[in-house]
């Protein structure tokens, strides 16, 4: 965690401003009121063509002003940080209490600092001269075009983001942290004989810029975006029905993320919109899953040492032996449902109230080998690789779409196949999880999830899992 | 400061000159939001916020770099200008950059009445969202929940200038009003939603009429099923019909087709639809909510034929994509703060049809009328489409019963060119907008 002092300073703030503006928004008729200070750094450089033609810098700053009455929230936002600015905004914020009047000033005390630094980054990648991001891409160019001469263009950019927040709660304490994040990105463009694909690889975490020469992590991007792009080339189209669907380690946990996790976030729980609403307790998947939410995980992207109202962070087993155990909660909804505070309260900028999200979500390794898990197929799909998905929370409809998959005959992985939307039942398809590996892992670190309009960086894990019947949308009919 | 103005943009871009800019563009938007939301009769969110953010493009010779701050201090001001030309000298040479030629800038800028200076308080909103509500609940005994009503408003003015002269500035505003209604049934639930929105307060559609569509496309998804995986005639309502065509208005962009990322490269002057469908985009439609009197590079809008009775016209372009491809900019190029220009559409339509869609939905024997689509399942380099969907099964040109989990699938050349009928449907809800379509087959994967 961080000096609260440097960040004071740093956001132009005396600790006496922020117990008079806690003061202004503090009203009686106010259960809760925080102010979240933030001010982020980003740039990126990208390349196609071979060329790395555009840099970017961003800078931005502001504060927000949230004040919580029952279920109301009343929140407004500034990019100028001053005690006028924070007054106008907390009138808005309280306008929700429909009381004129002002509260007495909070006295603020630094609270104790949670003892980890999940991130403790020396030189944020931010501070790296543009000329080594521009270096890093062209090697990039030349490995992925090495791979393969049907490798026709590339794609990469390396993006970075240096965050810096305070909360100041009503409850009298003021924490702060400082969060990194890195990701690069690779896209090949493949073509051969008037067929043209593409190929995606990329990763990153709350890292130094050096994280991505480690164990030569970009080539391996270059080169999986490359294979993926040539591996397309080949592909059948996808078959379409209900077939066995065996889902490789990684970032397919993207299903966990839509299937479960939108579902089991407490505001769409209390509101009683979720499918899972009131299902604590009961069996909603095969007793070989175990699932938790994870945001203590170091380096990872969806890792953090607080979350956005400053709450730690923690590890909530959202479902254990194939029963539901827990929702992921942020403080407005953990006070009005009486249960814990799990670290989940997290905003996409100081533009956003927070809300229940996710972190690093994943599925607890199994005790099968993967390779029996493929021979236990006969007729069915093995997908490696995902693009985004979805889920409507309310009937527990999920999609989401491979991007590398393969036809598994008589268990042994065939064919490639074109890419193919997968559809399921949120509380249901889990429970028709027949096999899980012993092969957990977590995804490469690229992961953003939406909800209402507010992006987040997240990560998903799953070891290799067999599901009995899930509906492939290929053109394809057996 | 707190805010540009011409004086002051054209400052920046002469600062830029000294700290070794060839070119340069300013981009500022200001503005100010409002929002709330009302759940089960009561304010569940209110918020409110004013914003500004200033962009500057910089040019060195070929080389060039963007960025962005909310810092509008002189000394601060400074330092950007100079960290952006810093970052410029450190890319590499792009030989199609830089800034379009001084006479293709706009020369007129029409008034295309994107701004309402109505007064639209915070009690109005509260006012609109509750209204809105209110009527889901009385409209069925099963709708037995909401996900709430919103109103968002937005005021603002934005600014470009560059250096080769061009300055343009306007106000727009927007207001829109959605609300999310759950039914439920036999322990299922199912929510759907419906929404409008408008640059102008006064011609929005009433909460009340927003509040009952809400609450009947909610009822209709009740009881939904499977259906068999099999080929069918697909109709897609206009909201699903608007999808489709905003994935064929990202096939026809310019920054796709330089890179080799669509299906649609080389296919200027070929049938790509039926030989009576065309599709227009045209960035100057009085109040619409794509529109906009010169582009983000400062040139002109205009409307621009993408597809003329069937035959694919023209991309859209904006003056990079062009360069790459050998063609002039359409109009078309979009500038976010924080970015540099890329190809955006305005207002994307298709023509209307002649059927009405109850003589759309008569045609089909056994098919799907879809409502909603969900997921990512495009792929944009080979027009492969698989994506979920959910609406009703066409029996002997009747809706009947709700259909969901199940996905369609096809490829957009094939889809497009199967098109067999449009509706005479058509009415502008957004930026994208088509009337109701009918696709003669897709596979529907199901049970």
């Amino acid at each position: 965690m961080t000096d609260n002092n440097a960040l004071l300073q740093q956001f132009g703030v005396s600790e006496r401003e922020i117990d008079q503006a806690i003061g202004l928004v503090k009203i009686p008729e106010v259960d809760d009121a925080d102010l979240y200070f933030e001010h982020s750094i980003s740039d990126s450089v990208s390349m196609e063509e071979g060329i790395v033609k555009k840099a970017s810098k961003h800078i931005s700053q502001g504060v927000g002003v949230r004040a919580t009455a029952g279920e109301k929230t009343g929140y407004a936002y500034t990019d100028e940080i001053t005690l006028d600015q924070m007054r106008i905004a907390a009138k808005t914020a309280k306008y929700i209490a429909r009381s004129p009047g002002d509260g007495t000033a909070v006295a603020t005390s630094a609270r104790t600092p949670v003892a980890r630094s999940l991130y403790p980054v020396n030189t944020p990648a931010t501070e790296i001269a543009t000329k080594e991001k521009v270096d890093l891409l062209q090697k990039i160019d030349a490995i992925a075009r090495g791979y393969d001469p049907r490798i026709k263009n590339v794609m990469a950019s390396f993006a970075t983001e240096n965050k810096m927040v305070m909360v100041a709660s009503s409850e009298g304490w003021v924490v702060g942290d400082v969060q990194p994040l890195s990701r690069l990105q690779v896209t090949c463009i493949a073509e051969d004989g008037g067929v043209r694909q593409m190929g995606s690889f990329g990763g990153g975490g709350r890292s130094e810029f050096s994280f991505f020469f480690e164990e030569t992590r970009f080539e391996h991007y270059a080169k999986e975006a490359a294979r993926q792009s040539i591996v397309a080339l080949n592909a059948v189209p996808a078959p379409a029905g209900t077939m066995d669907v065996v889902l490789g380690p990684g970032w397919p946990g993207i299903l966990l993320h839509e299937a479960i996790g939108h579902g089991l976030e407490a505001d769409f729980n209390r509101k009683k919109t979720s499918t899972f609403t009131d299902r604590i307790g009961q069996k909603v998947a095969s007793p070989l899953c175990t699932v938790v939410d994870d945001g203590t995980i170091p380096w990872r992207r969806g890792s953090l040492n607080m979350d956005d109202e400053g709450t730690p962070t923690g590890r909530t087993v959202l479902i254990e032996d194939g029963i539901l155990r827990g929702y992921i909660t942020d403080r407005l909804n953990a006070r009005l449902m009486g249960i814990p505070l799990t670290g989940n309260g997290r905003r996409e900028s100081f533009m956003s109230m927070p809300m229940p999200r996710m972190t690093n979500t994943f599925m607890l390794a199994g005790e099968s080998d993967p390779e029996d898990i493929i021979r236990s197929v006969k007729h069915g799909l093995y997908a490696v690789s995902f693009g985004g998905g979805q889920v409507d929370i309310t009937n527990g409809m999920f999609v989401f779409s491979a991007s590398e998959a393969y036809l598994i005959e008589d268990g042994k992985v065939t064919t490639p196949v074109k890419d193919a939307t997968l559809i399921g039942n949120g509380p249901e398809v889990l429970t028709r999880v027949s096999m899980v590996g012993n092969d957990l892992r977590l995804d490469e670190g690229i992961g953003t999830c939406g909800k209402d309009g507010q992006s987040v960086p997240v990560g998903v894990g799953l070891p290799t899992i067999k599901v009995d019947g899930m509906t492939v949308g290929g053109t394809d009919q057996a | 400061m707190n805010t540009i103005d011409q004086n002051l943009a054209e400052d920046i871009l002469k600062k830029a000159k000294t700290y070794g800019a060839t070119d340069g563009d300013v981009v500022f938007a200001e503005g100010d939001t409002a929002s709330v939301r009302v759940r089960q009769s009561a304010i569940e969110t209110l918020s409110k916020a004013r914003e500004k953010r200033l962009g500057l493009r910089v040019f060195v010779g070929k080389r060039s770099a963007v960025s962005s701050t909310s810092d509008l201090s002189s000394d601060a001001l400074d330092r950007f200008i100079q960290d952006t030309c810093t970052l410029a000298k450190a890319v590499v040479e792009d030989p199609d950059s830089g800034l379009p030629d001084a006479d293709a800038m706009a020369q007129d800028l029409p008034d295309l009445g994107l701004h309402d200076d109505s007064e639209c308080t915070m009690d109005d909103h509260i006012d609109q969202v509750t209204r809105c509500e209110a009527m889901i609940f009385p409209f069925d005994d099963r709708i037995t929940n909401s996900e709430g009503a919103e109103f968002n408003s937005g005021k603002g003015r934005s600014l470009y200038a560059n250096s080769r002269g061009f300055f343009g500035e306007y106000n727009s505003s927007s207001y829109s009003l959605s609300v999310s209604p759950i039914a439920s049934e036999n322990g299922k639930m199912q929510r759907d939603s419906w929404y409008t929105v408008h640059r102008r307060f006064a011609e929005l559609e009433t909460p009340e009429a927003v509040g009952n569509e809400a609450a009947r496309r909610a009822i209709r998804r009740l009881g939904a099923q499977k259906v068999k995986t099999q080929s069918a005639p697909i109709i897609f309502d206009p909201e699903a019909a608007g999808s489709l065509l905003g994935i064929l208005s990202g096939a026809v962009s310019g920054s796709a087709l330089y890179r080799d990322a669509s299906y649609l490269k080389d296919k200027l002057g070929e049938k790509i639809a039926p030989d009576w469908m065309t599709i227009y985009d045209d960035g100057r439609i009085p109040g619409g909510l794509g529109s906009r009197p010169y582009d983000g590079e400062g040139l002109p809008t205009r409307r621009n034929t993408v597809v003329d009775k069937g035959v694919l016209t023209s991309y859209l372009l904006d003056t990079y994509s062009a360069r790459k491809l050998k063609l002039t900019s359409t109009g078309n190029a979009s500038r976010g703060i924080g970015s540099g220009p890329s190809v955006g559409s305005t207002n994307f339509y298709a023509v209307a049809g002649t059927h009405t869609p109850e003589e759309i939905i008569q045609s089909v024997t056994q098919g799907f009328y879809v409502t909603d689509m969900m997921g990512f399942g495009v792929n944009m380099v080979t027009g492969d489409f698989s994506r979920g969907a959910v609406g009703m099964w066409i029996e002997n040109g009747e809706l009947t019963y709700a259909v969901d989990e199940v996905t369609i699938a096809g490829n957009l050349r094939d889809m497009f060119l199967n098109i067999e009928m449009l509706g005479n449907d058509l009415v502008f809800r957004g930026s994208v907008s088509c009337p109701t379509m009918k696709i003669s087959e897709m596979m529907i994967a199901g049970e």
